[in-house]
Formats: C-alpha cells, structure tokens, sequence
C-alpha cells in the first residue's frame, strides 16, 4: 500500500495552487459578494486542461486518473469553492456520462469541447418533485419521427445559463417509474429550451445555479444518451463518480477554513499569548487537522478505485462525500469559532468556507442518501 | 531557431533558512523551486519556440533533486533537458560552474542561450555571463525584451534609472530580469507529457573534466539578527515626528 503521490499528482497540486492563489483568490470575495459567475477563470481552467482531467487525449483530454482530478477540484476549493463545483459538475455531471454512455459520435460532437473548455457542461436531473427520489421526475420525453420532444421543468441547476451543453432525464412512460427515464443531450439555444429564475444561495453564491425550462423542445434522435429506459441508470452512474469531485470541493473547503484558522490563531493574542497557545485552540486544531486527513485518505482511495475499476465505486465515492462533507462543516464551523468576532464578519474567507459548506452535505446525494447507499452495499454484500 | 535555458534549482522564497549542525545551510524539508528568475528565461524561451519553431533545451547543475524543478520546465513545453550531476561539484563556484556548463553546452545546438538574472538563493549573478565568456559569445543581462529577426537580437535591458537598447549579434546570452515576460502555468497536459520526455544525465567524467578546483570557497554562513521589537515614540505628531527624524539620523542612521 503506497500513501504517496506521485510526481504527477505533486507537479498538478502545485500548479493548480498556484493558479489558484494567483488568480482565482484575489476575486473570490468580490464575486461572492456580487453572485458573479467566474467566466475568465473558468477559460484559463480550460487553457490548463482542468476541464478535462480524466477523459482520454483522443477527447481533448488530459488522460490523467481520478487523484489528479480529486487534487484539481480540491485545490480549486480551497480559495474557491463556487470555482470548485464549476468545474466538478461540468466534469462529472455532463462530460462524464457522456464519456461513459455515449457513442462515438456524442463524443466527438460532445465530449471533445467539453474536455478541452471551449464548451462548458451541467447536468439537470433534480425537479420540484424529484429531488434525492429521481422516481418523481415529471419532465416528459415524446418520441416523434426522428425526434424526441421534452417538455417540464428542472431545479437547481449548476452552471445554468452558462453551460452550453445540457445532460438533462425525462419520463418516457410513468407506468415503468425509473425504468421509464431515459437521459438526453440538450444544446443551449436550441428553441422552446430556456432559463427560469436564478437562486439566490447561502453559499456557492458566484457559481450559477438556475431553472431549466424546456418547452416543447425537439432534439433529434442522436441526442439519446444510452438507450430509453436506461436514464435512471445513467443519472445513477453519473452521481457514483460525481460524488469524488464534490467530496474533493468538500476536502478543499475543510482546507483552505482549516489553514485560515492555523494562521490566524498565531498571530492573534489575547491574554498575553497567541490563540496558538492555549490548549484548547491545539485541541481545535488538532481534531481539524486529523478529520482532514481520514477525509483525504477516503476521497483519495475512491479516487483510485474509480481510476482502478477493480470494485465498484458507489459505496466508496458515498462514504467519501459523507465524510469529507460533514467534516467540511465542522472545521468551517471551528474556523469561525477559532477566529471568534472577525469569524462572523466578511473581512475573513472564514464565513464564506462555513456558509460554502453547507451545501456539500446536500448536493449530488444528500447525506442522508450517501448513508443508503453505504448501507445498501454493505447488507447485500 | 534553438534555444538553451540554464536554470538553476533554489529554495522556494517563502522558505525559512537555518544552518545545521556543522554551520551549512539545512536543506531538510525545504520546498524547492526553479529560481523565478529562470521561470522567466524558460518563458520567454517558449515563445522564442512558439514564433520561430526550434528546440527548447534546459540545463541545470546540481543535484538528484533537480530533476524535480527540470520536469516542471519540461511541463511548461520545454522539449529536453541535461542535468550535470556530479558529487564533485557539490561546492562548485560560480567559475567552475560556468566551465562545467560551457563543456556542456558544446554539445547542445543553440542560436540563444537564457538564463535569469540572478539565483535567489545565493544572489550569484555571474554563471551564465562567464559561460558567455568561456564560450567567447556577446552576453546581455537583466533583459526587459527581446526581439530577434534573423541574425540579430534588439534588446531592452534594465539600467540604474532607466533602459538601455542594445543591438547584438547572436548567438548570445541574455539574463532575465522580472518585466520580461509573465511565466505560464504548466498545463495538466504538459505535466503528463513531460515524463515522457529525457533528461540526460551528465558526470565530469562523460564532460571528460577533471574535477575542478574552486577559485572561491565559503568560509562561513550566519544568519541576520533577529529583527528586534519596534519602538513607539510617545507625545504631539509634530514632536513625535521630529524625534522620529533625529532617531532616524543619530541612531538608525538611516537619514
């Protein structure tokens, strides 16, 4: 068993630190503040192959394993969070199933700009009455001629609006319940297929998070991702891999609250020493550090198991979101404790990583799903 | 058009320097870089590369962890590299490390060799100007630009107080100075490549040197004293502020 990175993955987590010290925190605030969507940044992650990572060079990809990948979206993270889920959700949640259910074609026409970041990718799976039970989905898909036409409508959205390349499930046949979905490729653009309101968030506040709305639209026959019936299959698929990225955002964000807290309690005094000194601040810092470390021991072998394919992912990418998420809330938490009343304000990343958190213990499979799915692999095993 | 790149590996600037037990400066568990300078030169070698076509090759003496820092110039689009790693050299001076590398470059094609302006760590400034010497080719240093049209470069190089535009012939040695250029990011694809790519290991004895003798030795390091407490000076800011003026003359010595 080898606990160590190898000099590709060390070469990647210092560039991508650097990237993301250099440009992506100096305007993280600002954009937090503003709701601002990082469009410039998400085209440099592009010109560095970071919307890309695991997909094959053939595709525009880097041809890197999922370590690279879990490094890439953690190091984004750890200045930038909304920066993080930018890129995971267009890499896990529309590049990926295309990558893993498409066909040649879909992939050439799709997958390439996808992996090169000339085109960016979301995902819309979630509706009013379908959230962690896909079962609710009430969007339709009609078949006619040579061409399927959606109509309904999907919720929470990330990368709405922005994304130009839609991975979206819709009901066939209500009677048949998930084995009626079936998964498409949308184009932004394409007529009767537009955006509803933009959801103001706690945190994650400069990624987009939109309403697709999808109004009579007709895409050709082509755009059928698998095969009819198959869609739940593939959303399932889709969310074993996608779990890595946001439990990497996870990671990253535990990080970058966890380094903020360590800094600041040196350099703060109160009763004649620093924070550092006292004990119960070591106490603090200490359980951070070592809930960081499991979370990272667990995120990185998920990694690796999706890299390997040896055993499947599901329980593993699901113990690894579980995780990493609740210990993201904790030390965020801790972080803000740690720096007490300048905590709260917003002079301090420290609220912004607490209020960023949150949402990864919702996201791509709530906590309480992640817990189903362990426990459903371990009582049929 | 072919490019040579010396660079050279340093402590990252962030680190904290201590001296061992037998006085020598600790490497232990320090982070290390390509010097920033370098960065530069490795820069504006690509884009030499980009505009002109060629090969851009880096050379570097030191150590097995060198590799490291030559792999992320590779990264960057760098398309080879040579590393003189030689035990003997350990305490090479700037002399000798400039003969070592002009017996090296003898057998690397270029037309311009870069380099940065100066090592951060050991502030040298003198290797890649005495190669320009012992390879008996025209040097420029602390370059802000470089333009080249067939045989000639046009250069803008930093002065006290302003620039400086030189014309000269190549090949040369050009120094980089912060200004030239802003360096890139290796890309993810570039890190997967690079090791792919070869870096040849070089001894005094495949250069067919003997082992030098330095011309300089250090005798001794100390570290600067600690910078002690700062001072508050009391009173109205207009008299505080003329107390400040004479503590700055009389004691600071600074005015």
């Amino acid at each position: 068993m080898n606990f160590e990175l190898n000099e590709d993955h060390v070469m990647m987590r210092k560039m991508v630190r650097d990237f993301a010290e250099a440009e992506a925190a100096p305007g993280a605030e600002e954009r937090d503040e503003k709701e601002e969507f990082p469009v410039e940044l998400w085209k440099k992650c592009g010109e560095l192959g970071l919307a890309g990572v695991t997909f094959p060079e053939e595709y525009n990809g880097v041809g890197a394993d999922y370590i690279s990948y879990a490094i890439t979206v953690e190091e984004l993270s750890r200045v930038d969070p909304s920066l993080g889920v930018t890129v995971s959700a267009h890499s896990s949640l529309c590049a990926n199933p295309i990558y893993l259910f498409g066909t040649e074609e879909q992939k050439q026409k799709y997958l390439s700009p996808l992996a090169s970041g000339e085109k960016m990718g979301a995902f819309g799976l979630t509706e009013p009455m379908a959230g962690s039970d896909a079962s609710g989905t009430r969007t339709t898909a009609v078949k006619q001629g040579n061409e399927y036409i959606l109509n309904g409508t999907k919720l929470f959205i990330t990368n709405g609006y922005y994304a130009d390349t839609y991975v979206v499930t819709a009901q066939m046949d209500k009677s048949k319940g998930n084995r009626g979905i079936a998964a498409f490729i949308v184009e932004k653009g394409t007529p009767g297929f537009s955006f509803g309101k933009k959801e103001k968030k706690m945190g994650i506040r400069s990624s987009a998070t939109y309403e697709l709305i999808l109004e009579d639209v007709h895409i050709p026959v082509e755009n059928l991702l698998s095969e009819e019936g198959k869609g739940f299959k593939v959303a399932m698929t889709t969310l074993d891999y996608g779990r890595i990225g946001i439990a990497s955002q996870a990671l990253g964000i535990a990080q970058g609250a966890y380094e903020q807290a360590l800094k600041y309690s040196k350099e703060r005094s109160q009763f004649g020493k620093t924070l550092s000194e006292f004990q119960v601040t070591q106490f603090k810092l200490a359980d951070m550090a070592i809930q960081i470390e499991a979370a990272r021991l667990l995120v990185y072998q998920a990694a690796a198991i999706a890299t390997a394919h040896n055993v499947p992912v599901s329980k593993y990418s699901a113990m690894a979101k579980v995780f990493a998420s609740e210990t993201a809330n904790k030390v965020a938490t801790q972080a803000v404790q740690i720096l007490g009343g300048y905590g709260y304000t917003r002079d301090y990343p420290a609220e912004r990583f607490m209020r960023d958190a949150k949402i990864t213990e919702i996201y791509e499979g709530t906590s309480e799903i992640q817990r189903i799915v362990v426990a459903a692999s371990i009582l049929k095993d | 058009m072919n490019i040579l790149v010396c660079m050279k590996q340093t402590f990252d600037t962030e680190a904290k320097i201590a001296l061992d037990a037998s006085g020598k400066i600790d490497k232990t568990g320090v982070n290390l870089v390509i010097n920033p300078y370098d960065e530069f030169a490795i820069e504006e070698g690509l884009r030499l590369k980009e505009k002109f076509g060629g090969e851009v090759v880096l050379l570097s003496l030191g150590g097995q962890s060198v590799e490291t820092s030559l792999r992320t110039g590779l990264a960057m689009g760098a398309d080879r590299a040579v590393l003189v790693n030689d035990p003997a050299l350990a305490d090479a001076d700037e002399c000798v490390a400039a003969d070592v590398l002009a017996k090296a470059v003898a057998d690397i094609p270029y037309d311009i060799i870069l380099a940065g302006r100066i090592a951060v760590d050991d502030g040298s400034a003198q290797v890649s100007v005495r190669l320009a010497e012992a390879l008996q080719i025209p040097s420029v240093s602390s370059i802000l630009k470089l333009d080249v049209e067939g045989e000639t470069a046009t250069v803008t190089r930093e002065i006290d107080g302003g620039t400086e535009l030189i014309e000269v012939s190549l090949p040369a040695v050009f120094t980089a100075q912060k200004g030239l250029n802003e360096a890139r990011y290796p890309s993810m694809a570039g890190i997967m490549k690079a090791k792919k790519k070869e870096i040849k290991p070089l001894t005094l004895a495949d250069l067919g040197l003997d082992v030098p003798a330095a011309k300089a030795t250090v005798a001794k390091y100390s570290l600067p004293s600690p910078r002690s407490g700062g001072k508050v000076i009391p009173g109205e800011p207009a008299d505080a502020a003329k107390e400040l003026a004479r503590l700055l003359r009389e004691e600071a010595k600074a005015l």
